[in-house]
């Protein structure tokens, strides 16, 4: 399959007080045609600020300091901002983590979906009616004729969540990024969201880069996983291979963190210290003064991502084929 | 929205009861014999009784208020002592041109406050910013009369622009409207500032942006609506502020609305028409507060307008 999303080397700074400071470090993935990606890790580790600077919507005070965003084997990076209005709703979508607070409180839903379409196609005020309530009918929403015309707050949080996304693919993009979609709601609903998900992006043919802190969603959804840690790219591999046989110590951590109800296990294992902020990056590896298989080399330098095999790579020292060498 | 607009009628009605019982006793609470202090020094003790008489201050003071309301009821003010007509007359014939100037001021306030709110908002911390940001600042501190006869100097009186009071027409209006414009606006400019820059950082608009929309549909469509709801707030008790009269700027151009003729009935003693005045102005004041209630449930669907009342 081809690839539709590549980054490469993405690298976003924020203005801080001193200087600087770099958020996302040096990331790179790609997302294959017709793939659900994940990209998974604790929160602050950069997840949300990768997904928003792949459409350049971050805030004033955050940049995209380096790197690539291919989408199609065209670079969005150096797109102008007009040229990134064409592509954000029509080609890449996103959804986010929070659907309550996500869509206007003022507007009424039907107008929040039609001005989608409105603004991607050339269609008339009719036709854009009758497609918001066939979106509204496709995500699952009862009584869509009555819904167009409801605010927000009448809403559950599930049905936003629905709307969110029957506004995100209104233009029938060919890439989804899913912020978080279902962190803010009850797990019941959660579920319903993630079906709903995974039978659109058959139906319209999607790809989904699924950004995520939940390790059931990735099992649940994903064919690929890419591991963040402190604004670092730390594992890339497909999701058997992440639950099975997870490689860096980090995502080892991360899989037994996850309660488990079979396992029965008295006590959930943690993983000790807290992720460092961006100003308290370590000189070597960043997870090295939470890693219980650290070395010395750990503390020095900062591990390269070594290739395993075809589909898996580590940013570890322990896969260091010529460690010997280098100690 | 019936019932919304029911139940803050009913409350409102209460409200203007309230005010009647006060500018009923106002002729009450004036040290002194209220007759001989509009009648005199000179006046002769016929005279007295009988205005005494005449303005029923004989009775009970219950008689007297239950005189009075059920007059007001039946669209009865009082006559005014000094002319004979009618109160109501008097008000009513005031009332238009102070609803032209402050309609006018208020245009102009609204023009000025919500664009420079959005200008600043939209290049926060730029010299623009600041530049409205001093603006406003003049403008709360400067006294609206010496605004006014600044105005009149530089473009009455130097360059000639505008006549110096002596009418109503729309070049009389100018000067006026352009002074409790600019007063009123540096309110309506701050606020709109600081609900654009903290709506602008809200989920919804990253979620417009997403969406590919261009920029004014975001700061019009989609901020601006959520900044005007408190905005519309303070638009409306200042139009109600207006309509009461503008006394100073009325005085200060002679322009012939219901501050004047407040002014000139205070001076003349004149309690009939005093008492309408302020009953007026009320009335007035409660309609717009209601007015503007409606207006923000319209803005904001999540205004409950249910039955549980307001």
């Amino acid at each position: 399959m081809p690839n539709i999303l590549v980054v490469k080397g993405l690298t976003t700074q924020f203005e801080g007080e001193k200087g600087p400071i770099t958020v996302v470090d040096q990331i790179d993935f790609k997302v294959k045609k017709g793939e659900v990606l994940g990209l998974v890790g604790e929160s602050g580790c950069g997840k949300s600020v990768t997904s928003l600077s792949i459409l350049q919507l971050l805030d004033k005070n955050g940049k995209i300091s380096g790197g690539e965003v291919f989408y199609n084997n065209v670079n969005l990076v150096s797109k102008s901002e007009k040229e990134m209005r064409g592509i954000r709703g029509k080609e890449i979508s996103m959804i986010f983590q929070d659907p309550m607070t996500s869509l206007n409180p003022v507007l009424i839903i039907g107008k929040q979906i039609g001005e989608v379409i409105e603004e991607h196609e050339k269609v008339s005020g009719t036709v854009v009616k009758q497609k918001v309530v066939e979106l509204l009918k496709l995500v699952g929403i009862p009584r869509a004729e009555e819904i167009y015309y409801e605010y927000p707050h009448r809403l559950s949080g599930g049905m936003k969540q629905r709307v969110m996304i029957a506004m995100a693919i209104a233009c029938n993009p060919a890439m989804l990024i899913a912020d978080e979609p279902t962190t803010a709601l009850d797990v019941t609903i959660q579920a319903q969201i993630l079906d709903l998900l995974r039978s659109l992006k058959d139906e319209l043919d999607m790809s989904i880069l699924l950004i995520t802190h939940d390790l059931g969603v990735v099992a649940e959804m994903c064919d690929r996983v890419v591991v963040m840690y402190a604004g670092q790219v730390v594992e890339t591999t497909d999701t058997r291979t992440l639950l099975r046989k997870p490689r860096h110590p980090y995502t080892v951590g991360l899989i037994q963190s996850t309660p488990h109800q079979s396992k029965g296990e008295r006590r959930l294992k943690s993983i000790i210290g807290q992720v460092p902020t961006p100003d308290q990056f370590l000189q070597g590896c960043r997870f090295a003064d939470r890693c219980p298989k650290a070395m010395d080399i750990c503390h020095s330098t900062i591990p390269p991502l070594f290739e395993l095999d075809g589909q898996t790579s580590c940013r570890c020292w322990l896969y260091d084929d010529k460690k010997e060498e280098v100690i | 929205m019936k019932q919304f607009i029911v139940n803050r009628v009913l409350s409102g009605i209460v409200v203007i009861f309230g005010i009647s019982i006060f500018s009923f006793l106002l002729i009450h609470l004036i040290p002194g014999d209220p007759v001989k202090i509009m009648l005199g020094i000179n006046a002769s003790p016929e005279q007295v009784v009988k205005l005494t008489r005449h303005l029923g201050l004989d009775k009970p003071l219950l008689v007297q208020y239950g005189q009075y309301i059920t007059n007001v009821i039946q669209g009865d003010f009082g006559t005014s002592l000094k002319t004979g007509r009618p109160v109501l007359v008097e008000i009513l014939e005031r009332f238009p041109e102070t609803v032209k100037l402050a309609v006018f001021g208020l245009l102009i306030s609204v023009v000025i406050g919500i664009s420079l709110g959005i200008l600043a908002a939209r290049f926060k911390d730029s010299i623009i910013d600041k530049l409205c940001t001093a603006f406003a600042t003049l403008g709360v501190s400067i006294p609206s009369f010496w605004l006014a006869i600044l105005l009149v100097m530089i473009f009455s009186v130097q360059l000639s622009w505008f006549p110096i009071a002596n009418g109503t027409g729309l070049r009389d209006l100018i000067l006026p409207a352009i002074t409790l414009g600019v007063v009123a606006s540096t309110m309506i400019m701050r606020l709109t500032r600081n609900g654009m820059i903290e709506v602008l950082s809200n989920d919804y608009i990253r979620t417009a942006r997403a969406k590919g929309l261009r920029n004014h549909l975001i700061l019009f469509r989609h901020a601006l609506r959520n900044v005007l709801i408190p905005v519309v707030t303070v638009i409306g008790l200042q139009l109600a502020g207006l309509l009461g009269g503008t006394v100073i700027i009325e005085q200060v151009f002679n322009w012939p609305g219901l501050g004047t003729l407040a002014v000139g009935a205070i001076f003349s003693r004149d309690f009939p028409l005093i008492q309408g005045t302020i009953l007026f102005m009320g009335v007035v004041y409660i309609t717009i507060n209601i007015l503007v209630d409606v207006l923000y449930s319209i803005i904001d669907p999540r205004v409950d307008m249910g039955t549980k009342g307001a």
